[in-house]
């Protein structure tokens, strides 16, 4: 099992290594660079380049690129621009925001759409079933930043329940935490039907009924927890989805995150910062990818099986 | 052997067709969107026929400022007197044409480079496929506001970053469906009667590939029109005065605490379209799976 | 007729229907069935004629939409089953019948280990606690020949054979009076098969269990089997003790199911295969259903449809032909 993570993990290092590489290649061929921004008032073209000679920045790409990469084996990804704050440190403090908006947003999805999916998938052909689908495409198709501003008028403007602005309070988590969790709804609601429709055709619910298992510990315990393997993947593959996209959301609501300060790093050609920001978001989903597929192993046991030793397989089988 | 194969396959693949099309119309919901798709592209060709660029669509009218729908209005007016209804039309153009053409680049470049991948295999799919590992790996939004940041704000640049991110899902489903199709029987025949590789790829591996990329193409365009109105919303789309969905919810935000209108009708339209288009997806996808039938 | 304390299993008259969109399957018609305590009936017929619907109807498990069940009698050691409520057929499911599949490998959850699926019919029927219900259920795996260390593994990590056991061991863990076993060797090797039924054999006389056993192989009712029933199209077409069918046979379909098997002792005699093809079930014709197929068909038997009649002893088939009274079939003719 743990050479199977460290595999994985070893796998993880080439594709950093691309991603922060395709970055930072896209982000120097921005017009203007650095120097333009922190050149004093009044300096001329030599200045300039003096300047520029001294900090580096007329060196190559690649060299560039492998000065950067050394920095990142230490944790230093370089200082804003704009701030003269530490890159690093900076997204690091604006991260929980993020990830508090981030697991809201996957409870309300979940807690609205497993037990839909259930609903629609044992009422399979009916009227019910097609209008909770409907929903679900409604809820699909709805730019989620038009949800979120959609929410504020009715919620916000016109009946004062809920903030509209990021304090991070919990109330002020409601809104965007329900903008985001309606888009994530209509996937999973229509995950959980499939996985249960096509759990409900397996022969072994029959022996389990043949037994007389009550028809509803059927369906809540002996094909639900078949169910739910493919199901907690899509969770986790839209935690990591709604990591790193949460950038509308946070600007909608002003919520103070990673996203935010990526498009505001953007706006003020922070170049630092912004390369800086992608590629640890990059890393964090790649990191909870990791670990969906390492759940995935741990709930369904036939997979577990393929990552055992070999060891443990001439114990088990005989 | 080959001639009878000719004769042989386009009546097959007519009433193959005829097979997809009559499943396709037994569904109520993909005919629905189907008509409203067709309806939006047909706003989208004729509205610079219909209306009048400069007056109607970016001409500005400050005594009709920001008005509550009316007879006149239908949608209301913006913050320069300008019609909204006939905004929300004419920005059908630039959804059409992104969610297009953004889509285009991606299924050219994905499926030529998935195809190659399965065909391959060996190193180049390995490059190829870690390749696509890595640019998928940078989330969607981010890498699209990247790249028009750094580009600079046009239609072109628009298109051409929703049309990367939507490269690597063609990649993998191209590659898949190849990987399916080589091993079948009928392309052994066909390297054995002496076809050129790219031969086999184009006439005989990619035609039964088509299925799953007509539906991933479909439901991309949906999600290209998302892609591009959310980038326009956060400044980063078609530029003002460009009556881009994305960019009329963007302008109604300032006024949305006394003229909220102005943020439900782009909206509305952006829906529409994207829910049109994935109802007519889900719609094929049912239709041209074998297993589904009847 | 035997003492009441005796049966363990009545149906008279059971029909199932599948109401489809287009078309009704006529699946089961007026099938009876009497079982003795300590009986094993073997249920013969082709893919198609009806055997599982009738199995599972026993435990009213067809599914209600879109099937009908309609029958005079069914009941289990005395007990009405056609009017129990669900609760009540939960109650007797698994603990007083007991029903075996075909397919071992889909038959199990993958995602409970089978020690929990053995231990999970105890707990439900035996008031039992779960340490209680666990150690039973490895003495059941023991009892089937599988080490008691292995409950605590998952399906996927069994064989075929063995998962059959497992399934085999969940069935009779509360001592059922009957069990009813759909085909249970089909899927698997001849060789695994011989194990499984000495194995059933072996349990059923240790319990005294009835047992249906369902199946298209007319060597392995010669071999478990104490009386057989044959169907076609839905219907019983002939029953009786081994000797009775086997020797003495009656019915022409029958009579088929015999000279289709090789015969070993005569190598170059040729295979007789009884042409053509089962009735479709949505369109069942008049009179006898296997008249189309039948060499010995006469007018009456494409008019009406034949009953069951008594040819001595417990032996019955429903035939017209045999109204004439010098009749008989080739197979026993010279026996008679």
């Amino acid at each position: 099992m743990y050479r199977y993570i460290i595999k994985r993990l070893l796998l993880m290092i080439p594709v950093i290594i691309g991603v922060s590489f395709l970055i930072f290649v896209i982000m120097d061929m921005a017009p203007g660079d650095a120097v333009d921004l922190l050149a004093p008032e009044g300096a001329t073209a030599e200045d300039l380049d003096v300047i520029r000679h001294e900090l580096g920045l007329d060196q190559p790409v690649v060299v560039r690129y492998v000065k950067y990469m050394g920095g990142m084996l230490h944790g230093d990804l370089g200082i804003s621009y704009v701030s003269k704050t530490d890159v690093f440190d900076t997204y690091i403090q604006k991260l929980p925001a993020t990830i508090t908006l981030s697991f809201a947003s996957i409870l309300v999805s979940v807690l609205l759409s497993v037990p839909l999916g259930i609903y629609a998938a044992t009422r399979h052909g009916s009227i019910q079933d097609n209008i909770s689908m409907i929903l679900a495409m409604i809820g699909l198709s709805m730019p989620n930043f038009w949800l979120g501003l959609l929410l504020i008028i009715a919620f916000s403007l016109k009946l004062g329940w809920f903030p509209s602005g990021g304090d991070q309070t919990l109330s002020s988590l409601v809104l965007p935490a329900i903008t985001i969790g309606t888009g994530l709804m209509a996937t999973l609601t229509r995950t959980t039907r499939s996985s249960m429709l096509d759990v409900l055709k397996q022969e072994y619910l029959r022996t389990a009924r043949a037994k007389g298992v009550p028809e509803k510990i059927v369906v809540t315990s002996h094909a639900l927890r078949n169910a739910l393997i493919p199901i907690i993947t899509i969770i986790g593959t839209q935690l990591a989805g709604v990591l790193g996209g949460s950038v509308l959301t946070e600007t909608v609501f002003a919520w103070p995150g990673v996203g935010r300060l990526i498009v505001d790093s953007l706006n003020m050609r922070d170049t630092p910062l912004v390369t800086g920001s992608i590629i640890m978001t990059t890393i964090l989903l790649s990191i909870i990818l990791l670990l969906v597929d390492l759940l995935y192993a741990a709930v369904d046991p036939r997979i577990k099986a393929q990552y055992i030793t070999k060891k443990g397989r001439k114990k088990n089988g005989k | 052997m080959a001639n009878k194969t000719d004769k042989t396959a386009p009546r097959e693949a007519r009433s193959q067709i005829a097979e997809v099309w009559h499943q396709f119309r037994r569904n109520k919901g993909a005919m629905v969107g189907s008509v409203i798709v067709l309806l939006i592209v047909f706003i989208a060709l004729f509205a610079d026929v219909f209306l009048d660029y400069d007056t109607q669509v970016v001409g500005q009218n400050l005594a009709d400022r920001l008005q509550w729908p009316s007879a006149n209005h239908w949608f209301g007016t913006d913050e320069l007197g300008r019609d909204i209804f006939f905004r929300v039309l004419y920005g059908a153009r630039f959804s059409c044409s992104v969610g297009l053409v953004a889509v285009t680049i991606g299924l050219l470049i994905g499926v030529t480079l998935g195809a190659i991948a399965g065909f391959y295999g060996g190193v180049t799919e390995e490059v190829i496929m870690r390749s696509t590992d890595i640019l998928s790996a940078v989330p969607n939004m981010l890498l699209a506001i990247v790249i028009v940041s750094v580009l600079g704000q046009s239609i072109w640049n628009l298109m051409l970053a929703v049309g990367i991110t939507s490269v690597p899902q063609f990649v993998r489903i191209t590659r898949a469906a190849v990987l399916t199709v080589r091993n079948q029987e009928y392309v052994e025949a066909s390297k054995a009667i002496g076809l050129t590789n790219r031969k086999i790829i184009f006439k005989h591996i990619l035609p039964n590939c088509l299925s799953p990329i007509i539906v991933q193409a479909t439901l991309r365009v949906a999600s290209a029109i998302i892609s591009a109105s959310s980038l326009s919303f956060l400044g980063l789309g078609v530029p003002a005065p460009s009556p881009e969905w994305g960019a009329l919810l963007s302008g109604g935000r300032k006024y949305i605490r006394d003229y909220s209108y102005m943020t439900l009708f782009p909206g509305l339209a952006i829906m529409i379209t994207v829910l049109a288009l994935n109802m007519m997806g889900d719609g094929l996808r049912d239709s041209l799976d074998p297993k589904l039938k009847k | 007729m035997a003492v009441e304390k005796d049966t363990v299993l009545e149906v008279e008259n059971l029909n199932v229907k599948f109401v489809l969109e287009e078309e009704t399957v006529e699946a089961v018609n007026g099938v009876s069935l009497h079982i003795k305590k300590g009986e094993t009936l073997g249920l013969v017929g082709e893919t198609g004629a009806g055997k599982t619907t009738t199995a599972l109807s026993i435990l009213r498990l067809i599914d209600s939409p879109p099937g009908e069940l309609t029958c005079d009698k069914l009941e289990v050691c005395g007990k009405d089953v056609l009017h129990m409520t669900t609760p009540e057929l939960e109650h007797i499911r698994g603990s007083l019948v007991s029903m075996i599949f075909q397919d071992p490998m889909t038959s199990l959850n993958p995602v409970f280990t089978v020690g929990q699926q053995i231990a999970e019919s105890l707990e439900l029927h035996e008031n039992l606690t779960k340490s209680q219900a666990w150690e039973k259920a490895e003495e059941m795996l023991e009892l089937v020949g599988i080490p008691k260390e292995r409950a605590i593994e998952y399906p996927h990590q069994f064989s075929g054979g063995m998962k059959q056991r497992v399934i085999i061991a969940i069935a009779l863990a509360c001592s059922p009076q009957l069990l009813i076993a759909d085909e249970p060797t089909t899927a698997l090797d001849v060789t695994i098969q011989a194990q499984i039924l000495h194995l059933m054999r072996e349990l059923k006389e240790k319990k005294n269990t009835s047992m249906i056993l369902i199946t298209h192989d007319l060597g392995i009712v010669a071999e478990t089997c104490d009386r057989v029933a044959v169907m076609y199209a839905g219907k019983i077409i002939e029953e009786g003790n081994l000797d009775e069918v086997f020797n003495h046979t009656i019915h022409p379909y029958t009579e088929g199911l015999f000279n289709s098997l090789p015969n070993i002792k005569n190598r170059r005699s040729k295979l007789q295969p009884i042409h053509g093809l089962m009735p479709d079930p949505t369109n069942l014709p008049k009179g006898c259903a296997f008249a189309p197929r039948c060499n010995y068909a006469t007018d009456a038997c494409r008019e009406r449809s034949p009953q069951m009649t008594e040819f001595g002893g417990t032996h019955r088939a429903a035939c017209l032909a045999y109204e004439n009274p010098g009749f008989h079939i080739e197979r026993g003719k010279k026996n008679g």
